[in-house]
């Protein structure tokens, strides 16, 4: 597994860990009501879970396992994935934050590193869609 | 593939199909005005898909496919991984009952269940997190 797999999947894993914990939270409240402003949770878990868990874990298997190139680099161009990981989490962050604390400007900017961190991907990826042989 | 990395993915796919046929009752229920209650498992409907199947799907893989722990013990410690694996499956049956019965019997044992479902799910999750990050590394 790559280095930046290994940065990709910890990260999706932390988000997994943060993601559920606040899902408990407010599953647990609904059972039993006890505080009512864990609600405000709700975008925040979505975010972290569908974002932050799902996609990343996405891009650091397929990051990791999608046909490499048999010259050098042979993951392709890889900086691209890194500036990926970079907007996604930030992303994910500025858009939690912005929802939590009501700052829609956040959610908007999140969402703009989301999209970048989107393309950046896709555009790595695409050559690496490759029948094995083929360099 | 390892024993538990089966079961946990053909779980996965009960999961799958029992979303499915919930998110046709919930598609249904308008249609020919059926009882109510369906709409309660909209949240239920979400997460088996997106907990029972997706999640757990990736469990599964990840635990087979992912580099090894060790020699001895390639998948880690095996105890951990069936613990998830009945955490996360009793968590999510305790949900589709909680759920509608917190609507339909209000002060019912609906409530407690949730909360123990939250805290079988949080478990599995973090169990997992744990058997899982060491794998997590360059080969
Ligand atoms: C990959 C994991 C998960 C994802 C992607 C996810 C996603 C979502 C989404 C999209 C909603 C909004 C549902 C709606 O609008 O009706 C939601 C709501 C919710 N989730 Fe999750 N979820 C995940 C795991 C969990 C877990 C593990 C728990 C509990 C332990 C949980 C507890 C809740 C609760 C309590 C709600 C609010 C339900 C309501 O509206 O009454 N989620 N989640």
């Amino acid at each position: 597994m790559p280095r930046l797999s290994v940065w990709m999947i910890r990260a999706a894993l932390t988000h997994l860990g943060i993601g559920f914990l606040f899902g408990g939270l407010m599953l647990a409240n609904k059972g039993v009501p006890f505080e009512p402003s864990l609600w405000r949770l709700l975008p925040v878990h979505i975010d972290l879970l569908l974002i932050g868990w799902l996609l990343q874990l996405a891009m650091g298997v397929a990051f990791w396992i999608a046909p490499r190139f048999s010259d050098r680099p042979r993951y392709g161009r890889a900086w691209l994935v890194w500036a990926a990981f970079i907007l996604l989490n930030s992303g994910v962050l500025l858009n939690a934050w912005g929802d939590w604390s009501g700052t829609p400007v956040a959610t908007f900017i999140g969402w703009c590193c989301i999209l970048s961190a989107g393309l950046c991907f896709v555009i790595h990826l695409v050559p690496r869609i490759k029948p094995l042989a083929i360099t | 593939m390892p024993v538990l990395a089966r079961y946990t993915i053909k779980t996965a796919l009960v999961h799958l199909a029992l979303a499915l046929v919930i998110g046709l009752a919930l598609a249904a229920q308008s249609v020919f005005q059926l009882p109510a209650f369906i709409a309660t498992l909209r949240p239920v409907f979400l997460h088996l898909l997106i907990v029972g199947w997706l999640t757990q799907l990736i469990f599964g893989v990840a635990t087979w496919m992912f580099p090894k722990y060790s020699k001895e013990q390639p998948r880690g410690n095996p105890q951990l991984g069936w613990t998830v694996y009945l955490l996360l499956n009793l968590g999510l049956i305790l949900r589709a009952i909680g759920e509608p019965l917190i609507v339909l019997q209000p002060g019912s044992i609906g409530g407690p269940s949730l909360v123990i479902s939250a805290l079988l799910q949080v478990t599995a999750g973090w169990l997992f997190i744990i058997t899982i990050w060491p794998r997590v590394k360059e080969r």
